[in-house]
């Protein structure tokens, strides 16, 4: 196949970044799509040219490390995760355009490559359950009903991409929130913490400049993992209630 | 700078190493005895204590979280932006535990006895036992966080079997265990850098190792996003950087998981213990051209149900569907009537070798075997070979373009993991004082092959239970260090060799990329110290490995510049430890002339073709000591006093 490429190049997180086009040839329909950019990148470094940066890491996707909007849409055509996406979902002669994530809470540090501490930061705020090492009981102590525990792991299954953010026409951050305290909430293990987790997990995902949520439901629609739309809800629902029992 | 002897064959033997730290007494009453043994450092004073950890997978992240909570200062690193990525969280299949939940016959000592014998007697039994005894902590330990692992219509956890067990003891949460337990330890962690427990670098890599007076003091780090290189100090550094499968190029680590930090510690005087022990695994989807930058893992778990064969013809190209059962060869149910397609890891890969070096592969250049799921499916019914497998069955696909519930999975071994790494005592101290290892960096527990779910367990057992007991003891005995900075003349030479390191990368501009030197580098340790190992390919490997290396320094391509976010640098700088670490692994495959676990030597193998090891040559830990030369070899002696070694029989 042969492709023409628009790729958003950006030296630095204060310099202006423009897309830059690039011509590649003699990509295999098998390739993923990152591996077409390590082609890319190989024939930059032959000429002397500088490599587009973009995070990657595990190519399974399960890590969460990559990141491109790939024509407009995060992780590109298919709902699945840039690294698992292959160059057979492209027609030979296509032009693709290729882009970081855009949001406030990410800003760009290179190229396609951005900074998504704002998560960890969110996590950091309540993202778990306090269980020092030796303290815990018997694993079979406490049964979980086999619904709450699926539904606990449907959650737990984010991968922390950020695919949520970049589709969000508000840069909000709500899906990925919504994941973790639905998937601490719901188990018996995490109800001593159940109101203060939302609460805290909430302030701060406002606090990192993620964008308030409309509901348009893009993010669901985005997420590689299929993490669904009512999970908003059901947060929606936990702050409600933790407000109401006054802990703030 | 690189060690360019070409007589790197003519190592000598130095003195025998011995691990001080076990204590004597009965195998099962050992751990208690070290940990009532060592020294503890009292809760006001361990604040005014730095700890360093390397890497935040699941042995990392586990210790750096327990450390804070245990009041220690804990300076924590990772390459990734998040610690969230560390490459744990790819496993899928599930992790072991002694729990007997299953009231199967399992048992902590079942577990040890399996671990001992499936890592073909090259392990340690005070540290495998050890294992098997905090298997079961670790499964509270992470409920309690709220891992949300499989169960049962009633609530309790559900298990299933691995290869090279008959018991069902593998916890697992669908095909996203490593997921799972990673998340737990990530959110322990998080907790702990929200508290400041903890002072997390994300993006820093470690390239160098300090060590003042002989003690390990601190680690030269880059920054990956401005460039800068730092030194961080420390009263002790543990290293939790993973395993050096990457050496191969193509593998199913990580794109960015490496072997510097290791092997920059090796450089620094810490034993390198068995190189040459990797880890083959049978179930990986096979490679499509010479685009492949990585192979990907299709967990053990499928072979409960799947059913592995090839044409029983070779040169038999029919669609899978078109071949009568009377043509097909389940070989491994075949040669292994009892354990069947549950065979260890080291077994499965080596027999499906034979078959495709029989010329019966299925695929593309018949590198492959059928792992098949049609009798599931007509059994259980597709429904529930979904609910197992799903999410396994929709990667499969996604990579290949083929349905595995109408065609059969192709499979083929690749590199996976390495029970290799520093040589470390029952304290997981290296041969460095103040220097631990633990997770995969180090050598301990699976002797020459791991059983399947056991590096989920080895990962959190020294990292949440084993080292934050032990490090008390090291830390106690040593409460008041001088302080060092940079200009101490070792941290000045550290960071000047580093400094210098990068700078060479940077000045050499020639005419190859990196990856041209990875690839080159992994087809070579793939062809001569891959699945089957002879002296006369392992002295090929070593003749040519010195030339790759001077090549490598005269044509490396590196563009951009040092204080910068440079990928490009950053891999190129991991490669030149490549291209050492892959001598001694090398040498040492060469100098082990018997077949053990994953390595098998051509030369020793008995009549059925099955590994032969040779005890009474070989049965000790082979530690190396860097010289800048030919290494010095000094033995670990194994003493068996509770699991007789035999030959391996799992037919």
């Amino acid at each position: 196949m042969k492709l023409t490429l628009r790729v958003w190049r950006q030296q630095s997180p204060d310099a202006p970044g423009a897309m830059a086009s690039y011509a590649v040839d003699g990509i295999s329909k098998d390739m993923s799509f990152l591996e077409m950019l390590d082609t890319l990148n190989e024939d930059l470094i032959l000429r002397g040219e500088d490599p587009v940066a973009f995070d990657h890491d595990c190519r399974e996707g399960i890590c969460g490390a990559c990141s491109l909007v790939i024509n407009g849409d995060a992780h590109g055509p298919e709902r699945t995760t840039t690294c698992q996406l292959h160059m057979r979902s492209f027609a030979d002669g296509d032009t693709i355009d290729v882009e970081p994530w855009r949001a406030a809470a990410f800003p760009v540090v290179k190229d396609l490559v951005v900074d998504r501490g704002s998560f960890d930061r969110i996590i950091q705020a309540g993202g778990y359950i306090t269980a020092p090492t030796g303290a815990a009981p018997e694993a079979h102590a406490t049964a979980v009903p086999k619904h709450d525990a699926d539904h606990a792991f449907e959650h737990a299954e984010c991968i922390g991409c950020g695919a949520c953010v970049a589709a969000c026409p508000n840069g909000s951050a709500m899906l990925f929130t919504s994941a973790k305290i639905n998937h601490l909430n719901v188990l018996p293990q995490g109800s001593p913490e159940r109101e203060t987790r939302v609460l805290d997990m909430v302030a701060t995902m406002d606090e990192e400049g993620f964008g308030g949520c409309t509901l348009a439901g893009e993010c669901a629609t985005a997420c590689p993992k299929g993490i669904a739309l009512p999970s908003i809800t059901a947060m929606n629902k936990e702050w409600l209630r933790a407000l109401r029992k006054g802990l703030r | 700078m690189s060690p360019n002897d070409s007589s790197f064959v003519h190592y000598t033997t130095g003195e025998p190493l011995a691990d001080a730290k076990a204590p004597e007494g009965p195998i099962a009453e050992r751990w208690d005895r070290r940990r009532f043994g060592a020294r503890l450092v009292n809760p006001a004073n361990r604040r005014k204590h730095t700890v360093i950890v390397v890497g935040t997978g699941l042995a990392g992240g586990a210790a750096g979280a327990t450390l804070a909570e245990q009041g220690y200062h804990v300076v924590q690193f990772c390459f990734s932006d998040s610690p969230r990525r560390a490459h744990s969280i790819a496993a899928q299949g599930g992790i072991n535990a002694a729990k007997n939940y299953r009231n199967d016959g399992d048992s902590v000592h079942r577990l040890f006895y399996d671990t001992v014998k499936g890592g073909d007697f090259r392990a340690r039994e005070s540290n495998v036992h050890r294992l098997a005894q905090i298997s079961v902590e670790i499964i509270d330990q992470c409920v309690a966080q709220g891992v949300p692992f499989a169960r049962e219509y009633g609530g309790l956890l559900d298990t299933r079997s691995f290869g090279g067990v008959q018991v069902s003891r593998t916890f697992y949460a669908r095909g996203q265990t490593g997921q799972q337990l990673l998340l737990g330890a990530y959110q322990a962690l998080s907790r702990q850098i929200a508290a400041g427990n903890v002072e997390m670098h994300a993006r820093t890599e470690m390239l160098d190792l300090i060590v003042v007076d002989g003690v390990a003091r601190g680690i030269v780090a880059r920054d990956l996003v401005s460039g800068e290189i730092t030194t961080h100090h420390a009263d002790a550094v543990v290293l939790a950087s993973g395993g050096y499968g990457n050496v191969f190029y193509l593998s199913t680590n990580a794109m960015n998981s490496n072997a510097t930090a290791v092997w920059r510690a090796h450089r620094r005087g810490a034993y390198f213990a068995n190189p040459c022990f990797t880890q083959i695994h049978p179930t990986c989807i096979p490679r499509t051209g010479d685009h492949q930058s990585k192979l990907t893992l299709m967990s053990e778990s499928l072979r409960n149900d799947g059913r592995i064969w090839v044409p029983k013809a070779e040169g038999d190209h029919r669609p899978a569907a078109d071949i009568p059962e009377s043509e097909r060869d389940y070989y491994l149910e075949r040669i292994y009537p009892s354990f069947g397609n549950l065979v260890p890891r080291d077994i499965a890969s080596r027999a499906a070798k034979n078959v495709c070096d029989e010329g019966r592969g299925v695929g593309p250049g018949g590198q492959g075997v059928y792992l098949d799921f049609a009798d599931a499916i007509r059994r259980m019914g597709r429904d529930k070979v979904a609910e197992k497998y799903g999410n396994l069955f929709e990667m499969y696909e996604r990579i290949t373009a083929e349905n595995p519930y109408e065609v059969p999975m192709r499979i083929y071994p690749a590199v996976h993991y390495t029970m290799g790494g520093l040589w470390v005592d029952y304290d997981l101290q290296t041969t460095v004082p103040g220097l631990f290892a633990i997770g995969e960096a180090n050598f301990s527990d699976h002797g020459a092959n791991r059983l399947g779910a056991s590096a989920l367990m080895q990962g959190l057992a020294d990292g949440y239970f084993v080292l934050p007991s032990t490090i008390n003891d090291y830390l106690a005995r040593h409460p008041h260090r001088e302080a060092v900075d940079d200009t101490h003349p070792e941290t000045a030479a550290a960071l000047r060799e580093t400094r210098e390191r990068l700078a060479r990368l940077l000045s050499v501009d020639g005419d190859r990329t990196p990856d041209s030197f990875h690839r080159e580098i992994g087809e070579l340790m793939w062809e001569y110290c891959g699945m089957a190992r002879t002296e006369e390919g392992l002295r090929k490997a070593l003749q040519r490995i010195p030339e790759i290396r001077d090549e490598f320094w005269r044509r490396i391509k590196v563009p951009g510049r040092g204080e910068e976010f440079n990928q490009s640098l950053e891999k190129a700088n991991r490669i030149v430890d490549y291209l050492e670490l892959a001598e001694l692994m090398c040498l040492d495959a060469l100098h082990r002339a018997e077949s053990c676990g994953g390595h098998f030597r051509g030369e020793s193998q008995t009549a059925a073709g099955e590994a032969e090891r040779r005890d009474e040559e070989f049965s000790y830990a082979a530690a190396w000591e860097f010289t800048g030369g030919a290494p010095v070899l000094h033995k670990e002696d194994l003493v068996f006093e509770y699991v007789h070694p035999t030959q391996r029989s799992y037919a």
